[in-house]
């Protein structure tokens, strides 16, 4: 049996995937997004280990409140860093009859060997995921997260190809993200693909600041301030967004 | 049939008072949406923009518009009175309490001092006369209860121990059946009465025979009183309503006899929606009745219950913040027979908030039942969502209990309509009896040997085994002078300040319940549970008195739906409403109680002081049935779970819960945001929960609110509070703090 390393978990999530849904932080991350607001979840660290049954009996005391849409989202840190586990977690979930959402920046992904083996046959078990894409260009991408942007854009590409229902997540950091030119090129870039749902602007905000200080990291966007709600809705307008 | 019946289906309803089988028999359910409801009439925007004016006038004079010094309030003390003399063709339905609007009324019964205590405070003088009628030659309620009071009643309620007893004002919480003056008429419930009086002590004379007839002899009073109060504002309320206009009015008299006569602290109006629906539904059947007419007379009988004003002394403003009167309404339901109990007039009600804006009053309360219709669901839900000023309560709980035609007595407590009556209790602080039962009754504040003087804990450590039997004798204790006390004020208050408008609406052959209530809750269930699981170390002062405690290691909160904790939790309730169980309650009245503390959590928190699960003397308690503050670690549903725990059966007076939602983390617009709602209520009453108050908005807004409270946006801000709503900017800036203090549920 593997043991999941949580971060921590929360009851009630509404904006993480379909209806109501019970949403499961894992810790590790191999990115290191600038505006990232949970910096103290992205050590492997061993702070709790559960396995995926224990998960799954505490995530269903909240069945009530699914519905027929709700269930549990997975999301990080990057949860795909621990995929022997996620896959155990949505397989026993789906034979409990429970919904599955993954919460992902693909950042792990390739398609090629065991790993995609494995994710192949986590997309069986998967009924929706969250992706999200840091930006478009490949340079300014490693630049705000250290890490290339290809093989997310190619997770992209399969999920459409294999029609996964796909929420795109989009954050808009002024003068990082938010500037129309890239928010052009990715609509264009999300206009290929077959399987968007829905697309979410996720304003930039400052709550996570503390936790930097917390962890004595500096803080690297510091003096970036939140959008502008004209430039929330532009970002929309451009994306599609609802 | 009578005429005013026509079209009316049922027979039994006819022949004797019995107002639930005319609604199964008669009314319409609805499944639809609210596509059909209409805006404010052009009357209705004039009247609500005058009241408005005047509910502004009343803030700039410190909360109070005018006052009467002169005039005794009863059924009959004024003449006709409206919102504007010269626009009172407008107001489709009328009354008032007093000669003018927002006035409010001199109700000296309850107790002069306080009456008079009232009028000072707001620069008012009551007039020499009545000082010396009241003074010399009238017993008030609060006259008889110090008569009588014993020493250790005066020393407990002095301590705070027992706290908002019902010894200064009007105990409220009885709700007239006020349909029963629309279906009916005065002269057929006068009647019946009389058969009632004609019917008892013929065999014997006792003591509870001679009072129950002189009770009923003073309802038919108040019959004849209510007939001619409605005759000076030009009806005949002596027959039953010929149409829609005349059922809202004969109802609202009804309603306005109990509020002349009674100062109650809550003054329902009750479950009333369904029923005034059929004589809706009939008069659009008969072509006599648009749809404009209808939400007209819903908006206009709204008004006059967003216009009920009591005069109160500081200290009970302290107690119940921001001058509210409970006047409680019901919409939806489930029929025993599985009907859903939604009629159009069920989105009326709702639509008012939208109509004239969100309001405190009346206390719209939707019981609520996972099976009602979806769009009505959904509907209430975005109401929730932009005016957080409506609360949930589960008929799927209470309908076992009550039956199909209860209505809420106060803010959260069911009773039967008009078959039932309530003795309210007010609270048992159990918070500061568990520090009493560490420092052997003596108060921490006070230092006076309160309880009884049982041995003290000694040691430097809080064990379990020695903590738990004390706890148990000093709850023991408490419930017994708790009982007694209360039976005490119910006997004067039915001597002294007899609810006979209200009583006169309801069975003679009544059912009462004793209402005792607990607070503190969840601070002694944590402090247990640290008692339990981690080391909790007395910290002495000089005296060797046990002031502080510090706790070392973790341990389970309620709150996180852990079941070590909320099994403490259970456990506490149905213990000590056991121990409530075992003491005679006056007039054989069935014992209940609640976990609900209305604003007066923040009044009990000043006299507690420190305790072992770390919350600071003097600082709010959680109110209601709330999980302390920072306790929920695992987010809202968690917190819901937790609550969801506690048995309805063992709390029958009701089980409180107040939660804030921020918008952003119910969705990312209003749509999204109502059908996540629906969804949290849905699975929260399905576990068998009671009730649920909802707030949706964000810490931000209340800080500017409170900061800016002249901004036109936050006159009428309305946020629920345990159990009933509130302006915000009427708070005191202390419960303003603690409203803010209390983490919305809201995710980075």
């Amino acid at each position: 049996m593997t043991k999941g390393y949580i971060h921590s978990i929360e009851s009630f999530g509404s904006v993480d995937g379909p209806g109501i849904r019970f949403l499961i932080f894992l810790q590790g991350c191999p990115m290191r997004c600038q505006f990232c607001h949970n910096p103290d979840s992205w050590a492997v660290s061993k702070q709790q280990e559960m396995t995926a049954e224990e998960l799954l009996d505490k995530a269903e005391r909240f069945r009530s409140y699914w519905g027929d849409k709700g269930g549990i989202t997975v999301s990080g840190g990057e949860a795909l860093l621990q995929i022997d586990f996620l896959l155990e977690l949505f397989t026993k979930a789906h034979e409990r009859g429970i919904n599955t959402c993954l919460d992902t920046s693909a950042q792990p992904f390739r398609r090629h060997g065991e790993w995609f083996d494995k994710f192949e046959a986590l997309m069986q078990v998967t009924d929706t995921i969250l992706l999200d894409i840091k930006h478009i260009r490949d340079d300014e991408h490693r630049k705000i997260t250290c890490c290339s942007n290809q093989n997310i854009l190619d997770c992209a590409r399969y999920l459409s190809d294999i029609r996964k229902p796909v929420w795109i997540r989009h954050v808009l950091v002024p003068s990082i993200t938010d500037k129309d030119e890239y928010l052009h090129e990715l609509a264009d870039f999300l206009s290929t693909l077959q399987n968007i749902e829905r697309i979410d602007v996720l304003p930039y905000h400052t709550l996570g600041i503390f936790k930097y200080e917390k962890l004595g990291i500096p803080y690297p966007l510091d003096g970036v301030e939140p959008p502008t709600k004209e430039r929330i809705e532009n970002a929309k307008t451009i994306l599609g967004a609802k | 049939m009578r005429t005013e019946w026509r079209g009316f289906n049922g027979t039994k309803w006819q022949n004797e008072v019995n107002v639930r089988d005319f609604i199964q028999h008669n009314y319409t359910s609805y499944d639809g949406d609210e596509s059909f409801l209409a805006g404010p009439t052009q009357a209705t925007d004039t009247l609500w923009s005058k009241l408005k004016e005047l509910q502004k006038e009343e803030r700039a004079k410190g909360g109070v518009l005018d006052m009467e010094t002169e005039v005794v309030s009863s059924l009959t003390s004024y003449g006709a009175a409206y919102i504007d003399e010269k626009s009172k063709d407008l107001e489709k339905v009328v009354g008032l309490q007093t000669d003018k609007p927002l006035k409010r009324a001199f109700m000296p019964y309850g107790g002069i001092k306080m009456a008079e205590q009232a009028c000072t405070t707001y620069g008012y003088q009551p007039s020499e006369k009545l000082h010396e009628i009241f003074h010399t030659y009238v017993k008030t309620h609060n006259d008889g209860v110090f008569d009588a009071y014993t020493a250790e009643m005066k020393h407990v309620r002095h301590n705070h121990i027992l706290t908002g007893l019902p010894d200064t004002y009007g105990r409220g919480r009885i709700v007239g059946d006020y349909r029963r003056v629309a279906l009916y008429g005065i002269d057929f419930l006068i009647a019946e009465k009389k058969k009632d009086l004609d019917n008892m002590g013929e065999r014997e004379m006792s003591d509870e025979v001679i009072r129950l007839r002189e009770e009923v002899a003073m309802q038919i009073k108040a019959l004849k009183g209510l007939k001619e109060m409605a005759a000076i504002y030009g009806f005949d309320i002596s027959n039953p309503a010929q149409n829609a206009r005349e059922a809202v009015q004969w109802l609202y008299f009804g309603y306005l006899g109990a509020v002349k006569t009674q100062n109650g602290a809550a003054m329902s109006v009750g479950r009333v929606s369904t029923f005034l629906d059929i004589y809706f539904t009939r008069d659009m059947a008969e072509g006599t009745l648009t749809e404009a007419d209808a939400q007209e007379l819903i908006d206009h009988l709204v008004m006059k219950f967003r216009m009920v004003k009591f005069a109160r002394i500081p200290s009970y403003n302290e107690l119940f913040s921001g001058d509210p009167v409970w006047a409680t309404l019901e919409v939806a339901g489930m029929g025993q027979d599985g009907r859903s109990m939604v009629t159009k007039n069920d989105f009326r009600f709702l639509h008012t908030l939208e109509n004239m804006g969100p309001s405190p009053e009346p206390n719209l309360t939707v019981l609520y039942s996972s099976r009602l219709p979806k769009a009505f669901k959904k509907y209430a839900a975005m109401i929730s969502v932009k005016t957080s000023s409506i609360q949930y309560e589960n008929d799927d709980v209470m309908r076992p209990v009550w039956g199909d035609d209860y209505s809420i007595c106060c803010c959260v407590s069911a009773t039967q309509t008009g078959k039932e009556m309530q003795f309210f209790g007010a609270r048992a602080n159990l918070a500061k009896c568990l520090t009493y039962a560490i420092s052997g009754g003596v108060d921490s504040k006070t230092r006076e040997q309160v309880g009884p003087a049982y041995r003290a804990i000694e040691g430097d450590v809080v064990t379990y085994d020695e903590f738990m039997p004390k706890f148990m004798d000093m709850m023991e204790w408490l419930a017994a002078v708790y009982v007694k006390t209360l039976n005490l004020i119910h006997y004067m208050h039915d001597k002294y300040f007899y609810e006979a408008a209200e009583m006169a609406l309801i069975d003679t052959d009544v059912r009462r319940t004793f209402a005792t209530g607990i607070a503190g809750f969840s601070h002694v269930v944590d402090s247990i549970s640290a008692i339990k699981y981690a080391k909790v170390n007395i910290i002495r002062d000089e005296t060797g008195f046990p002031l502080e405690f510090k706790t070392e290691g973790d341990f389970p909160r309620y709150g996180n739906d852990d079941d070590r904790a909320d099994e403490i939790a259970v456990w506490l309730l149905k213990t000590f409403v056991n121990m409530i169980k075992k003491h005679h309650t006056y007039r054989n009245s069935e014992p209940t109680t609640s976990i609900l503390t209305i604003t007066s959590n923040v009044v009990y928190g000043k006299y507690t002081s420190n305790m072992p699960d770390g919350r600071k003397a003097g600082t709010p308690l959680a109110p209601g049935a709330n999980p302390s503050y920072g306790a929920e670690q695992n987010g809202l549903l968690a917190s819901l779970n937790s609550v969801a725990k506690l048995p309805y059966e063992y709390a029958l007076d009701g089980i409180s819960n107040t939660q804030t939602i921020s918008p952003s983390a119910l969705g990312q617009n209003d749509e999204e945001r109502a059908n996540t709602l629906v969804g949290v209520l849905d699975g929260y009453f399905n576990q068998g929960s009671h009730h649920l108050n909802v707030n949706v908005f964000g810490v931000d807004k209340l800080k500017d609110a409170m900061e800016h409270p002249e901004k036109e946006e936050y006159q009428n801000f309305t946020i629920r509070v345990s159990g009933y709503a509130v302006k915000f900017i009427d708070l005191t800036r202390e419960q303003q703090l603690d409203v803010i203090a209390r983490q919305a549920h809201e995710r980075l």
